[in-house]
């Protein structure tokens, strides 16, 4: 069964036939020839998928295209318009935050969102992980700028490196999230 | 072979392709724009052993979309000497999950509904899948073919009397498990066939392979196989030999010509379709004098293979050349069991082999009383104990010293359970690290030099992750002896000159071999016929790898030291590693941030290997259970701590004309072994059996279920 | 994955009648699990009717202290809630120790709580299992036993729940506000899901085409001193081999109110009302902790290769305790 959906990808407005099986990951890769956001697990599993999803980092291989008519959705090739790169992006090259380079747009992505996120005050297991009543869990999350290594190491635990670049990753992320 | 003069080598260059990659515009093989694609999905299995009945495919032939259906009834003959490869070739099956057809379609969602429609029936047979049963069956035996290089058995003088005799002996069995490699890029082709040839865009650590085994299958001279892998979404030596997948894409491209057809794995399936670590049982036996020096070394190791084609793995190859013992030996058998066959996987040998032998080196310490630094000082031998051969360079007591200045060992208290943060039990651990210096023979490369000065470097290598684009390229423009801007390294393509597969950290030793006799040769002609200025036409010229004259004279070894903080929780048994420490002395490092990126990259894996990861085999129906990334544990983001990692200077004018000695696979040997000894320290509780999980550390009484 | 009808109803009636009419239909909300089980081929839905936008999405005050919370909340507005946050910290905490910050951004209150068990057997359509087709059998029950269950199972099924939300709800005495074809209910947290008995297929008491519209929590003002405790095999981004959340009310030493629940021990999360009784009125205290912690456990049916979430499940019970009281051993 097909349907129509219109998708804004990284800007630019997208009408399309899809399978009601085909999710945005699909959708993006096969129908619109945009492989930025890559299928590792195909089942939220492993984060190289994640775009932002009306400004949320999601997993797009969970998500049915159908069920995001209207959808606006950002890949990491959206966060560098016209070439120019993220500073995010920067930041992953100089701190040599990725090998192989296959979960990097997701991670890109998810540490863009991610800091969003913390902007905007979400707590995350760490913020909240003590005892409530024994110190934390009531007050606002930490900013982007107070972000310890930890609580970067939590946030961006949806997003699996095989090469193993952590290490770098999170360096990497700490400076741009002081920019 | 004169040694090369580094300027762009030693620069810690950004990687030339990162630009492309945290965009997400670098093309893997899936990716390849296709006009007109079909898509293909397999029929598993879902017996271990046993014969096809009967095969119905009308339900999914019925499917709108659908272009054809394979089977063993209708699938093109090959022709492969690989039981991996030999699939839809008769009713037999051979391992749970194997290829039993597949489905072609206009959408991929069609492709993969209809394969769910195909109906197998099959006459089942028993099959034998459980190692740890047949270590007591009389079925173990020695593999014929291993990897190369190194023999199965060896043994010098009489190991069980020196054991006999020993003041201090250690007798203990250790166990690795089953570990699926898990590139974040699914095994994908991308197979096209036109013109009576094949164009195969696939994930591989090696195009010359992958041409030559699907040239063989189909009867094809090789020039009619083109395989292109651009970039690679991590290997890890899953993508060396080629699997059945790239066989099943060819069928497919056979039966719709001119269309290409795109076939990338399920993360689950790549569990039973592209190899794995195989697990080992091992059993240790050390004997020592009570000053810690050893007298003998028995090293014995059991592990699988499958019934469709011999894989053994040599986890005791690192054993003989670690320490002095005038008493040693290694043995090594295995089971054949109606599994999948298992492959090469990050250090393959050394990582599972190491795990026992520097546990159990731990526990000669401390059943000398002695530090387990000294104690590896003490039994430091003068030359190659098996070879008899000096060390081209040999750094382990350096790597050891300095990894204990910079982690503070000196302050550590060797009593387990002695010191605690809270509810965490805090320990440290240390283990040596050792992976020989591979070259792969068969590697060509051209250099093409215009009036432009610009230089292009062709050859087959392939970039997993490595830096080889970037790397490789700094390694031409020293031998060239030109500014590395004025490098186009072209790699990835079965159109340039062969090259062996990017495995065994033999990468730049192999293909930077052939580029520096290839850049010799062009210099020499530019000098010799061209007055030193290039011609107006340009000038190619095109080496092979020459033979390295101190092959003979030396044993090659890089060396490391791996140092591990750990901390357990004393009511939950959860383990966490706040600090890796590893110091590596591996000949010349051609890009610091690159080669340092690889080690940080092999300490996590070796973290992962230590605590997660485990494929759990039903031993009723033959399968990996947690054949997904939600169950088998890689690390997170989360699992891994500080981690330090650290050079020793080394120059080894004998490995290589540029001194490099291979980055990608000693950093995960002996981590599993510094994380379990830091265990025992932190806890006194000794896990010989991997991964370390919770349950292995939890105190108190146990139910009996 | 089986193709489907997609409907997107405009109201919550709307979206029951849908539904009443396709008895192999399901509701969509976020995904996360169903869109996973049907590529699986283990969910095969003719029809799906996207709900996402038909129920709140947000956390409000009730007048009498409580909170209630819109189905279609997604799991990371939840637990960023600063109602949430400061009235019922654990169930903040045991959401954001629950998948991934990508995944808490799809998926929805309801959905968290309607997830299927991630037992590896029902997950794959090539092994019997009595949740996924009832009377093939259970696998797991002589296979890998680490992530099964050591309470309330039966012959049939060893399977857990998933949801870490679920076991802090029912922690709190929240209740589910639901429409179905019959009408509006309310059904007790601790009620909604079932133990597998003879009919595993069943997760929770929900009827075919019942829509949940949102979680009523209660007041409970002790619960500002609350916890949840996961432990597991990596140290994110992973189901609990156990988990417990409590809150506890404790004056002069003695314990005056506590709820504890258990989660990745059964079929549903584990309201541990053994423990509770035991503890109300007792001081609190290591000794008190560990006998009601055993007390709980007492009913256990372990097998060999999953045997350790006993201990596991008793220590961390009274771990969980100790940190809330302030007690270190």
């Amino acid at each position: 069964m097909e349907v129509e959906v219109d998708i804004r990808v990284d800007g630019t407005p997208h009408r399309l036939t899809v399978d009601v099986r085909t999710t945005l990951l699909d959708a993006l890769r096969e129908r619109l020839g945009n492989t930025s956001a890559k299928k590792g697990c195909d089942h939220g599993q492993c984060g190289a998928c994640t775009v932002l999803l009306d400004g949320r980092r999601v997993n797009s291989c969970l998500v049915l295209a159908v069920a995001h008519d209207g959808a606006e959705v950002v890949t990491a090739a959206g966060l560098a318009p016209d070439g120019e790169l993220h500073p995010m992006q920067h930041a992953f090259i100089r701190h040599d935050a990725f090998q192989c380079g296959y979960c990097t747009p997701g991670q890109v992505v998810s540490a863009v969102g991610m800091l969003r996120e913390a902007e905007a005050g979400w707590p995350s297991a760490v913020t909240a992980g003590q005892p409530a009543g024994v110190g934390s869990g009531g007050g606002d999350g930490p900013t982007g700028a107070m972000l310890t290594d930890d609580e970067v190491r939590e946030r961006m635990s949806g997003n699996l490196c095989r090469c193993a670049a952590y290490a770098n990753i999170v360096p990497a992320i700490q400076e741009a999230a002081r920019r | 072979m004169t040694p090369v003069t580094p300027r762009a080598m030693g620069q810690a260059l950004d990687r030339f392709d990162g630009a492309e990659k945290v965009r997400g515009l670098a093309r893997y093989a899936f990716e390849q724009p296709a006009a007109r694609p079909v898509y293909l999905f397999p029929v598993q299995s879902t017996v271990a052993a046993g014969r096809i009945t009967g095969i119905d495919c009308s339900q999914a032939s019925a499917q709108p979309g659908v272009l054809a259906v394979l089977t063993y009834q209708n699938a093109p003959r090959v022709a492969t000497d690989s039981g991996d490869l030999r699939i839809l070739q008769s009713d037999e099956v051979a391992f749970r999950g194997q290829f039993v057809g597949a489905v072609i379609a206009e959408t991929s969602e069609i492709a993969r509904h209809a394969a769910g429609l195909v109906r197998v029936d099959y006459e089942a047979r028993p099959h034998t899948v459980d190692l740890r049963g047949e270590v007591h069956r009389e079925a173990l035996r020695v593999p014929n073919e291993v990897l190369p290089i190194f023999p199965m058995h060896t043994a010098e003088g009489d190991v069980d009397a020196a054991l006999d005799s020993a003041a201090v002996r250690v007798d203990q069995a250790y166990s690795t498990s089953w570990n699926n490699h898990n590139a974040l890029e699914p095994h994908t082709t991308v197979a096209c066939w036109a013109d009576d040839r094949f164009t195969l865009h696939l994930s591989t650590q090696g195009v010359n392979r992958i041409q030559a085994a699907i040239a063989a299958a189909f009867r094809l001279e090789p020039d009619r196989v083109r395989v292109i892998s651009p970039h690679v979404g991590g290997a890890f030596g899953s993508k060396v030999y080629p699997w059945a997948d790239v066989v099943l894409a060819a069928m497919a491209a056979r039966l719709v010509p001119d269309r290409p057809v795109k076939f990338a794995l399920t993360r689950q399936q790549t569990f039973s379709q592209t190899g794995y670590r195989p697990p080992t049982i091992q059993r240790v036996r050390l004997g020592a004098g009570s000053d810690g020096r050893l007298v003998a070394i028995d090293h014995d190791s059991i592990e699988q293979s499958s019934k469709v084609r011999e894989f053994a793995e040599q986890s005791t190859r690192a054993t003989p050349g670690m320490y002095a013992a005038p008493n040693r030996r290694t043995r090594q058998r295995v089971a054949d069991l109606d599994v999948p066959t298992p492959t090469i996987m990050r250090a393959p040998g050394e990582a599972s082999g190491m795990f026992a032998l520097e546990s159990a080196m731990d526990e000669l310490a401390i059943a000398c009383g002695l530090d387990p630094i000294e104690l590896r000082i003490r039994n430091e031998p003068d030359v190659h104990p098996l070879f008899g051969l000096p060390f081209s360079s040999r750094n382990l007591v350096a790597c050891l010293r300095e990894g204990a200045r910079r982690f503070g060992w000196a302050q550590r208290d060797p009593t387990p359970r002695a010191r605690r943060e809270g509810n965490w039990l805090v320990g440290t651990g240390v283990a040596a690290a050792s992976y020989p210096v591979l070259r792969l023979p068969g590697s060509k490369a051209t250099i093409r030099v215009g009036p432009d000065g610009r230089y292009v470097v062709l050859i087959a290598a392939a970039d997993i992750g490595t830096g080889t684009r970037t790397a490789l390229a700094q390694v031409a423009a020293d031998t060239l002896q030109v500014d590395v801007e004025q490098v186009d390294l072209r790699i990835g393509d079965t159109a340039y000159p062969p090259a062996t597969e990017e495995g065994g950290s033999s990468g730049i030793t192999s293909w930077g071999s052939a580029i520096c006799a290839a850049a010799d040769q062009l210099r020499q002609r530019l000098a010799a016929e061209h007055g030193g200025t290039v011609p107006a036409h340009g000038l190619e010229v095109t080496a092979d790898m020459p033979e390295n004259p101190y092959l003979k004279q030396y044993a090659m070894h890089s060396f490391g030291a791996q140092f591990a903080e750990v901390r357990v929780h004393e009511e939950t048994g959860e383990v966490r590693v706040p600090r890796q420490l590893g110091v590596f002395a591996c000949g010349r490092i051609v890009n610091p941030k690159t080669a340092r990126s690889q080690l940080l990259g092999g300490m996590t894996w070796g973290l992962s290997m230590a605590l997660h990861e485990q494929s759990v085999l039903d031993l009723r129906f033959g399968h990996v259970v947690n054949h997904d990334l939600a169950q088998y544990h890689i690390s997170s983001n989360a699992d891994v701590g500080a981690i330090e990692v650290h050079l020793i200077e080394e120059e080894d004018p004998y490995v290589n004309p540029m001194g490099t000695k291979g980055v990608g696979e000693i950093g995960i040997v002996g981590v599993a072994a510094a994380i379990a000894n830091g265990v025992y320290h932190a806890t006194g509780v000794r896990v010989r059996d991997l991964p370390i999980t919770l349950d292995k550390l939890l105190p108190g009484d146990w139910p009996i279920a | 994955m089986r193709t489907f009808r997609y409907e997107r109803a405009g109201t919550v009636s709307g979206a029951v009648a849908l539904l009443a009419e396709a008895p192999h239909g399901a509701f969509l909300g976020g995904g996360t699990n169903l869109v996973d089980l049907m590529k699986l081929d283990v969910a095969r839905p003719d029809l799906l009717v996207d709900v996402r936008r038909l129920t709140s999405d947000r956390v409000e005050e009730l007048p009498e202290g409580g909170v209630r919370i819109g189905a279609a909340t997604p799991n990371s507005d939840l637990a960023a809630d600063p109602l949430i946050r400061r009235r019922y910290p654990m169930l903040s905490q045991a959401l954001l120790s629950g998948a991934s910050g990508q995944l808490r951004n799809l998926a929805t209150t309801a959905g968290n709580l309607l997830q299927r068990t991630r037992c590896p057997y029902f997950q794959n359509v090539t092994t019997p299992c009595n949740k996924r087709e009832p009377g093939t059998g259970c696998s797991a029950i002589q296979g890998h036993q680490r992530d099964l269950a050591i309470l309330g199972t039966s012959p049939e099924c060893v399977a857990t729940h998933p949801s870490d939300l679920a076991v802090a709800l029912a922690a709190l005495d929240a209740v589910v506000r639901t429409v179905g074809p019959d009408g509006e209910r309310v059904i007790p947290m601790t009620e909604l899901h079932r133990l597998p008995g003879p009919e595993p297929q069943r997760d929770t008491v929900l009827q075919h085409g019942e829509l949940i519209t949102a979680i009523d929590l209660p007041p409970l003002p002790f619960a500002a001193r609350s916890h949840f405790r996961k432990v597991r095999d990596r140290a994110s981004y992973a189901f609990a081999l156990v988990a417990v959340a409590a809150a506890i009310d404790v004056a002069d030493g003695v314990v005056r109110d506590v709820r504890v629940a258990l989660g990745g021990v059964a079929h549903k999360p584990w309201r541990a009302a053994k423990a509770e009784e035991l503890l109300r009125g007792g001081p609190a205290d290591a000794e008190r902790f560990r006998q009601a912690a055993e007390a709980e456990l007492a009913d256990v049916r372990p097998l060999p290769g999953n045997a350790f979430k006993v201990p596991l499940a008793r220590n961390t019970m009274v771990r969980t305790l100790l940190d809330l009281t302030g007690g270190l051993r």
